[in-house]
């Protein structure tokens, strides 16, 4: 029967094909259904599996019996017990039968839901155990699979994957040919999961709840990874309607695969720098494959969130340098610490604020935990070995604020040139200018910094007073308001008056209806999604910087919103007069 | 059925051992034995079952048991209950 299911895209594109549902996301289990007849069989094959782990654990046991004494045995024992819990065993045994499935998915689903209701209790202690039950886990289904365990990277059809939830390491690995598309019942735009997705381009979509459990292994299923749609058995009009978007999306993505190794050059021959905002190391390997050169934001918040202690200085030092050594010789702009708002570390003990957009985050939090920050410093410093990276500071609210922290960057290069440590003493240092109290300043910060980057985002929240996530407020965000084109002429005057270059790396400057009114206010660098990438540079590639000029000096004289909208959807429309 | 309450008395509560030590004298009986705390109840012959009751040093739990050697189990139960499960605290 056809059913649809709605899911938070997070990777557009369609496919089209049979499903591929895994079980526990460790160890990707397959779920197959097993014929009437042969589901004894099925049972006895999980009592083997279950007794031959029992009978390696007991070997350990004599082991660790004979070398360390009696007491740390205990473990194992109960290790046996929970192996020989009917809790366990009788109830997989009664799923096998009931639903007529294959061993190794019903037992992974059970222990899941085993680890679930250990780490839902309030006891730290017995929270823990929930790696016991995970590791008994995983030998037995290293037994039922014989050492043979299938993993994304071995598939031989193609398929579209359903999980649980899917690690990063597993979305990496995806044999690209094969896996055509995938939904996870958790997750969020945001997860690392759904950055890798985009950065593959494989459709995919998460937070589907509980589809996984829904969809059969092998059912057809076609999935929507711009709209969020799941159709599960879909009927001769999905398949006609989707066989028509998907061959349009392949039409598009091919002419922008074009534009890959174009520079971004406007028609009269103006260069912009198109760079990628990442999130993860990985992503930069993404990058030149999507046509940019280079990335502008390479957001560090990633290390820090989803853990329960904070990365390490070497943590931190791999991740920036192997972004630096995918690039190199591209320039990769490592933006520091932006916790706070509406990223929240719970384990740095802060309490939560009333206003936290107007609280202690980003700089300021940074500034408040000099250590914190200076772990995070002494990695970037470390990782500038190739030349590559340039720092930048998110928040700055003026001159004063910027002080503090170079100073804390210059008392970190200090203490690593005291220990001979290499570092790039040249690199450039830049702001982020989000707040308006940076804008209205610009001239006094052009002085000191090396370039500015537009956080357009926080910059219009900041200047319309507008939360943008409030549904009340929403609709009057809007990055045509007058107050902000203006404030970006002034920034980019400032910049420009000194010297120095102006980048935006806000949603801004992903969004094509304004690739040519940015370049018109002397934007000299966009630092987009990576997927954006492609787009403008085919919007950049079809203007001339003479119009885009013209065209920002209109905008700038337009009085109200509405104008400034009016005005931008006829130079969208191609209909302006200065693009004939 | 035969039916007693007892306080679990060891500093670290039914953790993973304790919970072991218990559920292997449960399971010495033919009687089906059940252990209650609060409006959840547990088979008293699952370590698992026996663990997520998470019954910490101070825990009143009540155990039911039914069949032919019901007494002999409450009893022994009692026993090594009272005893702290062996670990001197």
């Amino acid at each position: 029967m056809r059913k649809i299911y709605k899911g938070i895209p997070v990777s557009s594109g369609i496919a089209v094909g049979k499903a591929l549902v895994l079980a526990d996301q460790e160890t990707l289990v397959i779920k197959r259904n097993i014929p009437e007849e042969s589901l004894e069989t099925e049972v006895k094959r999980f009592q083997a599996a279950v007794e031959k782990t029992k009978a390696e654990i007991k070997e350990m046991q004599g082991k660790v019996k004979k070398e360390a004494g009696g007491k740390h045995s205990g473990i194992f024992e109960a290790h046996l017990m929970i192996l020989s819990d009917p809790m366990l065993t009788t109830a997989v045994e009664k799923h096998i039968r009931a639903d007529k499935l294959n061993a190794d998915y019903v037992f992974a689903n059970a222990i899941s839901g085993l680890i679930q209701s250990f780490e839902s209790i309030e006891d730290d202690y017995l929270k823990e155990r929930a790696s016991d039950v995970k590791d008994i886990g995983k030998r037995v289904i290293k037994n039922l699979t014989e050492g043979k365990q299938e993993t994304l990277a071995d598939l031989k059809e193609e398929v579209i994957v359903f999980a649980r939830d899917l690690s990063p390491s597993d979305t990496v690995t995806m044999k690209r040919e094969k896996v055509k598309g995938f939904c996870t019942d958790l997750g969020g735009k945001t997860s690392h999961t759904a950055i890798i997705a985009r950065a593959l381009e494989i459709p995919a979509i998460v937070g589907a709840q509980s589809v996984s459990l829904q969809v059969k292994d092998g059912e057809p299923v076609i999935i929507d990874g711009l709209l969020g749609i799941v159709i599960v058995q879909p009927g001769e009009e999905d398949l006609k309607h989707y066989k028509g978007k998907l061959e349009e999306f392949l039409k598009q993505k091919i002419q922008l695969s074009k534009l890959k190794d174009l520079p971004a050059e406007t028609l009269d021959g103006y260069k912009v720098e198109l760079n990628a905002n990442i999130e993860i190391e990985d992503e930069a390997k993404f990058v030149l494959k999507h046509g940019g050169t280079g990335v502008g934001l390479f957001r560090t918040e990633f290390l820090f969130l989803n853990r329960k202690d904070l990365p390490t200085e070497d943590e931190q030092y791999t991740a920036y340098f192997l972004a630096a050594e995918y690039l190199y010789p591209y320039p990769v702009i490592i933006r520091t610490l932006d916790l706070g708002g509406d990223k929240f570390l719970s384990h740095l003990g802060l309490g939560r604020e009333e206003n936290p957009f107007l609280g202690l985050r980003a700089i300021r939090l940074c500034l408040a935990k000099p250590e914190l920050f200076k772990t995070q410093l002494r990695a970037i410093l470390r990782a500038s070995e190739l030349k590559n990276i340039k720092i930048m500071f998110p928040m700055i609210s003026g001159i004063e604020e910027f002080h503090k922290a170079k100073h804390i960057l210059e008392e970190v290069k200090t203490e690593l040139r005291k220990k001979k440590q290499k570092f790039d003493d040249a690199m450039e240092l830049g702001i982020m200018i989000e707040i308006p109290s940076a804008s209205l300043t610009a001239d006094i910060l052009a002085k000191e910094v090396d370039f500015f980057s537009i956080g357009s985002n926080d910059l219009i929240q900041y200047t319309l007073a507008i939360d943008r996530v409030n549904s009340n407020m929403a609709h009057m965000y809007n990055p045509l308001h007058p107050a902000i084109i203006r404030q970006l002429k002034r920034v980019v005057d400032a910049a420009h008056k000194e010297g120095k270059w102006v980048g935006m790396c806000g949603e801004m400057a992903s969004d094509t209806a304004f690739s040519a009114l940015l370049i018109g206010l002397g934007i000299d660098e966009l630092s987009t999604a990576p997927v954006a990438m492609p787009e403008v540079k085919k919007v950049l590639r079809a203007t001339t910087m003479v119009a885009a000029k013209k065209i920002a000096e209109d905008v700038l004289r337009l009085s109200t919103l509405d104008e400034v909208k009016a005005y931008m959807s006829i130079v969208n429309k191609g209909d302006c007069k200065y693009c004939k | 059925m035969a039916e007693l309450e007892i306080e679990i008395k060891n500093k670290l509560g039914l953790h993973l051992r304790a919970a072991a030590t218990l559920v292997k004298v449960t399971s010495q009986y033919k009687c089906e034995i059940m252990i209650k705390k609060d409006e959840e109840e547990v088979n008293g012959k699952s370590i698992m079952g026996v663990m997520t009751l998470a019954a910490a040093q101070g825990t009143k739990l009540l155990f039911k048991a039914t069949g032919t050697d019901e007494k002999e189990a409450l009893e022994k139960i009692c026993e090594i209950v009272e005893n702290k499960f062996g670990e001197g605290q």
